[in-house]
């Protein structure tokens, strides 16, 4: 089988990224931001598996980073989750727009 | 030498008596305050003649000349090596001279006051301002060091101001009292400027010291100052025409004379001291002080002795023209004070050719006695009538027989008649006048006869003019107690008696006495002139006939400039009222108002601008700071990328 | 003799304050405190004039110096010199004044006679300093109490009046620390003896100079940074302009001259610059004033012009007219703390400023009247008061420069003489004499603290109007010792 070239997986990351950045930037619903933060943080755990595979086989540096970002990811989301639900109790709503007591 | 330091108690006295006077007397020594005043000038008094006569007759003299002798000084306020403030006592001729003049004018005034100013709610009050009054002239009068005179001279003028606002409530008075300072105020703004220039070219502040550099012609000081020169006139002349300056706000010399007549608002034993014998004189005095300096600038003395003419001249014209009593002496004394100006203005330094000096300060001596009685006699005339107007007086001669025979004399000596004392002293002017400078001679002589026309004018429209009122009401309290009284008699023997010594003895412009003698032959014109001048006086006014309006009416235009001063006070008004306030006062106060705090202000609102447009990055919406954010690395990236490589 | 001490009473006092209970208490303790900040100063006076007479020609006294904050070489670095000693009596003399007009001070008395003392502790402090460093944190400590003094117990538009005021004077502050640290940069220590020994690069003395100057210039009123002063006097209650106006402005003008003393070749080029600003703060205040129509608004106007002859002897830049700034500082502190006393005895009865709305009051206080007098005539420069004096020392360094310009701008200081006798007649004729409303006919005279009050800053006024020679005798070998290390650094150039 022939080996995938590393410009096509670095384009399914770039393109991951981009749709999570989209979604981050469009989205008022946290839930979907919080998806398109995941997104963005997947496309640069791509990024370091292709790139320890590609440039460094030998060395383990990059699955490493990756499972970190994997913990911290899982750790962020029960976190903002939890935020979340909060949010959702006391305003009845989960826009971010509609969060706006510190505002003024 | 240093046997006249008892002399400090003269001065000392007064001093002591304003401080007791000024903390406790308002409240516990009220009853007595007058007789404290009194008692304590008249100890100043008797030390003074003791002064007197030590020096004039026992120890002033050396080798036939009187010398100058610095009894005290202490160094007060040091600016640097060699220029400081001193405290400090001289006796000269002139100083012993006014300190007697000072004292005995000064003690008849504390006399009269007693009666009156009796009853009056701030009596103490009253004797304290008079007694530092009175010291800060002893001062004057004592000082060796110019910056010394300056000190005096401001107090002598803030003791006028607290005296002619005596009665407060009085609008007028009050009004009188600010001009009196703030004319005199400017003036002495050129009197310091003055001091500075002659402390810093003269490399010292004492007076015998300068009087000893200016006058050698070969000393460094006198050759910078006359090398340095500004405005086409070497610093000498500026340094002395700006003394003079200071010098002429206090003597009421034209154009700076516009608060004397007001300054008549203050009670009239007040302008009997201050505002006739001594204070207004002291101008005379500084220039007499420093006249050896004078000597050296031909044309700071041209100054004086044409401002003095003028001044003796246009107050003489405005004198004959006025209704007010008071006014009319004010105006009187400003003539006189002219008088001596042009005659130190005229005068050599020395000898036979300092004839004019020793006239001035003859003219200084008798006309203190002579002009302080007739302010006393008016005084006794308003404390009779309640009124300074002419027109309220007349036929008062039955009613007063003291203050009219007073009067009487006082109007002889002013206008020069034999032997009374001004005639002594104004012949000697007019001989020296006559010798130096004939315009001056023709202007003397011709105020000599105003003079004269205008105190017989007074003189009968008081005394003479109409009948005795009517009312009885003036009979109740006569013509006043006895310490009214006894003051009119002493120095109307004064007026008479004083013309006698021989003055030249003892006070002449280098110490060392001179003959003179009076020529009758040349005293004829002027004492024919001011005959006439009072016969023409009484024809118009010793009885009401009308002739005065005629001859008025025929002067016309003349007559109503005269009248109003020949408008100084409207140009003064207009200058103050119309340009300083308006166009420098307003704008400025505007300018801080709307420019320099508005500034300060617009900076403020610029910064709320700027906060409010910073504030607008703040949106609180999450998802534009993630924007900024990715913007921000994008921006990053390029420029670590592709410019910082 | 420990300097700390003139810090340590303050603050002793102030922490006593806050835990009194009731008028009565606290004002006691005020006053208690005061009087013995102004015992310490006096005894401070005896204590320097033996040790001088004893032979100590040391330019400063009673120096201590204990390490603040080692890693940026901060000291606690504290001596005087004749100076700051003249300031220190000044400071404490205003303190127990200021606490006396207070005395029925009844709206939230704990924190105002709190804030009161603890302005007296910043400006000790600030006059003990020899380290800039500490001289810029009791600046600081100046200024806090002065805003919410103005801000809660003042009058008019009080709010926006602290709020100019604290806004300017930080602005001064912020100033006056980029000059100081720029100093610090080029020379690696705040130490003020050290730095004048080893002195400063030309050219970072011509470039930090102006920061620092103006940055003081702000607190001494300069113009055109004057406008605090006004809008600031008229609200502050009656103790507070008294300290505004004579302590705190003479931070400024102290400030300026240990700038001027430790910059001196910048001072001597920009010398024309600060002559030409105090020349016209002088006159365009003066000239203000005249147009004023509320009591407070003439006196803070007039501590423009006055204040500008602080900075005129400054710039002059001889002995004798450093001299005149340093008496002209301690005389104005006195002169304009009795002003506004007798502004606020008259404020608190009549209930008005105006000078229009009064007149006669001589008639109904003759006490306060004559207090009002009395500062006038110590305004206007009369001798025998402390303002004749300063100013005429004043003048005569300034006409010791001959430069033709600078003679110019003596006289025309000197013509401000002229309208300070204006305006300060004209308030008095109008408000102190002259026929009196019958609404004010029987107002009632001082009390025993006002009384006190004023005789204390009138003893003042006259000690130095009187005996100028023992001030003069007190300050001259500071500034010979200033002019001294001026005169060695601008020859060794």
């Amino acid at each position: 089988m022939q080996e995938i070239p590393l410009s096509q997986i670095l384009f399914v990351s770039t393109a991951l990224f981009f749709i999570g950045m989209y979604g981050l930037f469009t989205r008022r619903n946290l839930i979907t931001m919080l998806m398109s933060i995941e997104l963005m943080l997947n496309s640069v755990n791509i990024n370091f598996v292709a790139f320890n595979k590609y440039l460094f086989p030998d060395h383990l540096d990059g699955l490493f980073f990756t499972l970190f970002i994997i913990t911290i990811a899982a750790a962020e989301a029960a976190v903002a989750i939890a935020i979340i639900i909060n949010l959702y109790r006391s305003h009845n709503s989960i826009d971010v727009e509609n969060a706006t007591e510190m505002k003024n | 030498m240093s046997n006249y330091l008892y002399i400090l108690w003269i001065p000392l006295l007064p001093l002591a008596t304003f401080v007791i006077l000024g903390i406790f007397g308002r409240k516990y020594l009220s009853s007595i305050a007058g007789l404290l005043g009194t008692a304590s000038l008249l100890t100043s008094t008797i030390l003074s003649f003791v002064a007197a006569k030590q020096y004039f007759f026992v120890d002033g003299k050396v080798n036939g000349v009187y010398q100058k002798i610095v009894a005290l000084k202490y160094t007060w306020l040091e600016f640097a090596p060699n220029m400081s403030i001193d405290l400090g006592i001289i006796i000269d001729p002139i100083s012993v001279m006014m300190l007697v003049v000072v004292t005995s004018v000064s003690l008849m005034v504390h006399v009269f006051s007693l009666g009156y100013m009796k009853g009056e709610e701030r009596f103490a009050t009253y004797y304290a301002f008079l007694s530092l009054f009175t010291f800060s002239m002893l001062g004057l009068i004592l000082s060796s060091n110019i910056f010394q005179v300056y000190m005096f001279w401001e107090l002598v003028g803030v003791s006028s101001f607290l005296l002619i606002s005596y009665y407060f409530n009085k609008p007028a008075a009050v009004a009188a009292s600010k001009k009196a300072f703030i004319v005199t105020r400017f003036a002495d703004l050129g009197f310091l400027i003055g001091i500075l220039i002659l402390g810093y070219y003269g490399g010292t502040l004492d007076i015998g010291l300068l009087i000893e550099r200016f006058t050698s012609v070969h000393s460094t000081q006198f050759l910078s100052i006359t090398s340095a020169s500004f405005l086409g006139a070497s610093m000498l002349t500026w340094g002395l025409t700006l003394v003079f300056m200071g010098g002429a706000g206090k003597s009421a010399m034209f154009p700076l004379h516009i608060w004397l007549p007001d300054a008549m608002e203050g009670p009239t034993p007040v302008s009997a001291l201050i505002h006739a014998a001594t204070m207004v004189v002291a101008g005379v005095y500084l220039v007499a002080r420093m006249f050896p300096v004078f000597t050296m600038d031909e044309s700071a003395l041209n100054i004086v002795t044409y401002v003095g003419a003028a001044s003796a001249l246009f107050a003489a014209i405005i004198a004959c023209t006025q209704t007010d009593i008071k006014r009319v002496l004010a105006y009187s004394t400003m003539s006189q004070i002219g008088y001596m100006m042009f005659a130190l203005g005229i005068s050599k330094n020395g000898g036979e050719n300092g004839l004019g000096y020793m006239a001035s300060m003859f003219h200084l001596f008798t006309h203190a006695f002579f002009k302080s009685l007739l302010f006393l006699g008016a005084g006794s005339v308003i404390h009779m009538v309640h009124s300074n107007e002419m027109k309220d007086m007349g036929g008062l001669r039955k009613l007063m027989p003291i203050t009219h025979i007073a009067f009487l004399i006082a109007c002889l000596a002013i206008a020069g008649i034999p032997p009374f004392a001004g005639f002594f002293s104004k012949e000697e002017i007019l001989t020296a006048a006559f010798h130096e400078n004939k315009i001056i001679y023709g202007i003397a002589l011709f105020t000599a006869a105003l003079t004269s026309f205008y105190m017989f004018r007074l003189y009968f429209n008081i005394f003479w003019s109409k009948d005795a009122p009517a009312d009885n009401h003036h009979e109740s309290h006569g013509e006043g107690p006895w310490v009214m009284k006894l003051p009119l008699l002493i120095l109307a023997a004064c007026a008479v008696g004083v013309g006698f010594i021989p003055f030249s003895q003892f006070i002449t412009s280098d110490g060392a006495p001179i003959e003179t003698h009076i020529d009758v032959v040349f005293s004829i014109v002027p004492v024919a002139l001011s005959v006439l001048a009072i016969l023409l006086a009484a024809s118009f006014y010793k009885n009401q006939n009308g002739k005065s309006d005629k001859v008025a009416a025929a002067f016309g235009g003349l007559y109503t400039a005269a009248h109003k001063k020949f408008y100084i006070d409207e140009v003064y008004l207009f200058i103050t009222k119309k340009i300083i306030f308006p166009f420098i006062g307003q704008p400025i106060a505007w300018a801080d108002k709307n420019i320099v705090d508005g500034f300060m202000q617009w900076l403020a609102k610029i910064t709320l601008k700027v906060s409010v447009l910073i504030k607008g990055l703040q949106s609180g919406k999450v998802q534009n700071y993630a924007m900024y954010f990715f913007g921000g690395i994008v921006v990053l990236s390029i420029l670590f990328i592709y410019i910082w490589k | 003799m420990n300097l700390t001490l003139l810090i340590l009473l303050p603050l002793l006092t102030a922490v006593l304050i806050l835990l009194a209970k009731g008028l009565q208490q606290i004002r006691i303790i005020g006053l208690t405190g005061s009087l013995a900040q102004l015992g310490l100063a006096g005894w401070l006076l005896k204590s320097f004039l033996a040790e001088r007479a004893a032979g100590n020609s040391a330019a400063h006294l009673f120096e201590s110096n204990q390490t603040w904050f080692k890693a940026l070489n901060i000291q606690y670095h504290i001596g005087i010199d004749g100076i700051a000693l003249a300031m220190i009596l000044l400071t404490s003399v205003i303190v127990v004044a200021g606490i006396l007009v207070s005395w029925t001070m009844d709206k939230l008395s704990k924190e105002y006679f709190f804030l009161l003392v603890l302005l007296s502790m910043g400006a000790y402090g600030f006059f003990i300093s020899l380290d800039l460093f500490t001289l810029f944190f009791f600046l600081e400590v100046a200024v806090i109490p002065k805003f919410l003094l103005i801000g809660i117990w003042g009058s008019g538009d009080k709010t926006k009046s602290a709020m100019k005021l604290a806004l300017m004077l930080m602005a001064g502050s912020a100033l006056v620390m980029v000059g100081l640290f720029g100093v610090y940069y080029n020379t690696h220590t705040f130490d003020i003896v050290q730095i004048t020994q080893q002195g400063i690069p030309v050219a970072v003395q011509k470039f930090f100079f102006p920061f620092a100057f103006l940055g003081f210039g702000v607190f001494a009123a300069l113009f055109p940074f004057h406008t605090w002063v006004p809008d600031g006097h008229a609200s502050a209650p009656t103790a507070a302009s008294m300290f505004l106006a004579g302590i705190s402005m003479k931070l400024g003008g102290y400030g300026c001259l240990r700038i001027a003393a430790l910059m001196p070749e910048a001072a001597h080029s920009y010398a024309w610059i600060i002559i030409l600003l105090a020349t016209i703060a002088i006159i365009y205040g003066a000239f203000a004033t005249m147009m004023q129509t509320d009591l407070k608004y003439i006196n803070a106007y007039s501590s423009i012009s006055h204040c500008g002859f602080v900075i005129l002897g400054i710039g002059m830049l001889n002995k004798t007219s450093i001299n005149g700034a340093v008496i002209q500082m301690v005389s104005h502190g006195l002169m304009t703390a009795l002003f506004f006393a007798a502004i606020g005895m008259i404020y608190s009865r009549t209930h008005t400023r105006m000078v229009a709305q009064l007149g006669g009051l001589l008639k109904a206080m003759p006490f306060i009247s004559t207090v009002f007098v009395i500062a006038g005539l110590c305004s206007l420069g009369l001798p025998g008061f402390s303002g004749f004096v300063a100013e005429m020392t004043v003048f005569m360094g300034s006409w010791k420069n001959p430069d033709g310009a600078y003679r110019f701008a003596t006289i025309l200081s000197g013509a401000s003489i002229v309208v300070t006798a204006v305006y300060i007649l004209r308030a008095t004729g109008r408000a102190i004499m002259g026929p009196i409303s019958t609404e004010h006919e029987l107002l009632t005279d001082a009390t025993w603290n006002e009384k006190l009050a004023a005789v204390l800053l009138i003893t003042g006024i006259l000690i130095i109007g009187l005996a100028p020679f023992l001030i003069n005798h007190l300050i001259t070998p500071s500034t010979d010792a200033i002019m001294l290390q001026m005169g060695k650094i601008l020859v060794s150039k």
